[in-house]
């Protein structure tokens, strides 16, 4: 049998004959074909997002509805899986999650939207990380009672548009999207198309992740593209803006290992689940809650120009090995190198001197507070 | 003074017992936009494809071989302030090392810049 060719067996999205067209170099990614970059290169994609607009082909992403006969219902089902409350979430509102095993380690990190309106309510949206997609879904079937059943969308391309201009180059062909709230989403036509819209992403920034169908996607990118705000953006710097605003990459800093408490991510465990538990490893969790886990996600800044990558150990101003460092890379808006990772209670605390050990060399560091670049969600004023 | 040009993409200039080594132009579109250059100490003895220097881009850290045996006499200072000069002049400002040649012989094994523009169109 001849072994097979991995290009050949890669996924390509909607957009992939548009990427081509742009000059993007494609790369391997979770089973798909992707964009890294395009010709002007990661470092001005990052800087253009900060600073505009950048759209993102992030298609690779799962899809898929949880419906079940009423929102209570479905709620709960996916409840028992994570540590979040969905029975609270309002219509058209969005909530980051992370599914649990039974030990309390992070299956995968995925959002989570309340459909729209009473009118089909019962359904919740989830998008779930690409190399995931299988785990989950597995995961979802094992689990859900007799009358909520999983979803997939394989026909829809799922686009990021992110930065200070990305809601009005949005609201240009969609103008309800100007509406939307931080974390909220509804459903609009965009030049005529049916588009799922929420005010949400992955960079930091303001702006909104859009649910198109297949068919559509390219020209509702070519219609963003054609303003002068909006420039398309890669993988690579994809990663470095979601490390600047000190968000987790699943298989990088969070895995089946860590915890919600470890991965510093508590926010996403509202009051009454905390309480009550009543979700997979809730034993382990709510002990880590109240007594501080064994190791926490920190961030770290180093002194020097060198970065310091993923696996790099992390040893304490006296030397001790105390941890290692899950995603590094250099920070563009910065113009220095940071990075995310791992240390044993009591060595996380911001200010902390620690050295990171890259190619045998140790290079002073400092644990920081994050996000290391301000997050600028949208926020509406208050009446 | 004649210019070569290894399958990992560094340049190598002679003059004399001495060479200067940088990366090519086709290495630093690949790296794309770098951030730091770790180059090694002056007085170090390097192996044909011992680990000279370290680029880091971006996304990732990637390494230079040193292209045939030698001691590093000089790094190139300007680098650790300017490293994206890789980018913008990679085969004049942005060179790496000067090494002593302590195999002259290797240098044949080199390609020469045909030949390296050849074996660049086949990638």
């Amino acid at each position: 049998m001849a072994a097979p060719d991995p290009q050949s067996e890669l996924k390509s999205t909607p957009l992939s004959d548009l990427h081509e067209e742009l000059g993007a170099r494609m790369v391997p990614f979770a089973g798909y074909s992707m964009p890294v970059q395009y010709p002007t290169g990661i470092m001005a994609e990052h800087v253009h997002t900060r600073t505009h607009a950048g759209l993102f082909d992030v298609s690779h992403m799962g899809q898929a509805f949880l419906v079940g006969p009423d929102h209570e219902t479905t709620a709960r089902a996916l409840e028992a899986l994570t540590p979040s409350d969905f029975a609270e979430l309002g219509f058209g509102r969005q909530r980051y999650t992370v599914l649990l095993n039974n030990e309390g380690g992070i299956v995968d990190d995925l959002m989570v939207t309340r459909s729209v309106s009473a009118a089909d309510d019962g359904r919740l949206y989830l998008v779930v990380n690409a190399s995931r997609k299988d785990v989950d879904y597995a995961l979802l079937r094992q689990n859900l009672p007799e009358n909520v059943r999983l979803e997939t969308v394989e026909d829809r391309a799922l686009i990021a548009v992110q930065g200070p201009d990305a809601v009005a180059a949005v609201a240009a062909h969609a103008p309800k999207a100007a509406d939307l709230s931080f974390m909220g989403a509804s459903s609009m036509e965009f030049d005529g198309i049916d588009c799922h819209i929420s005010r949400s992403g992955y960079t930091g920034e303001d702006g909104v992740e859009m649910s198109v169908p297949a068919g559509a996607a390219e020209p509702v990118v070519r219609a963003l593209l054609a303003d002068d705000r909006v420039k398309p953006v890669g993988l690579g710097a994809r990663d470095s803006l979601r490390l600047e605003a000190g968000l987790c990459l699943y298989g990088h800093d969070l895995d089946e290992t860590t915890s919600p408490v470890e991965g510093a991510i508590t926010f996403a465990m509202q009051k009454r689940r905390r309480e009550e538990g009543g979700f997979p490893g809730a034993d382990r969790i709510q002990r880590e809650l109240a007594e501080g886990p064994g190791r926490v996600r920190v961030g770290m800044k180093l002194e020097g120009r060198a970065p310091a990558r993923e696996g790099a150990e992390i040893h304490s101003a006296d030397g001790l090995a105390i941890g290692t460092v899950t995603s590094g890379g250099f920070a563009p808006t910065l113009g220095a190198p940071i990075a995310m990772g791992y240390v044993a209670a009591g060595h996380g605390a911001p200010g902390t001197k620690i050295n990171l050990i890259v190619r045998g060399r140790a290079l002073p560091a400092e644990i920081t507070a994050m996000p290391f670049v301000p997050h600028r969600y949208f926020r509406k004023p208050k009446a | 003074m004649s210019t070569y040009f290894s399958k990992d993409h560094e340049w190598i200039s002679v003059d004399g017992d001495i060479a200067t080594v940088g990366i090519t132009n086709y290495a630093q579109e690949q790296l794309g936009d770098v951030v730091y250059v770790e180059l090694p100490d002056t007085g170090k003895t390097v192996a044909q494809g011992d680990e000279a220097a370290v680029v880091e881009s971006v996304k990732a850290a990637s390494e230079v071989y040193a292209p045939i045996d030698g001691e590093i006499v000089e790094t190139n200072g300007d680098l650790a302030d300017e490293p994206a000069k890789v980018n913008e002049d990679p085969e004049g400002a942005a060179w790496f090392v000067k090494m002593k040649v302590g195999n002259a012989a290797q240098l044949s094994e080199l390609m020469d810049e045909a030949a390296y523009k050849a074996f660049v169109e086949t990638l």
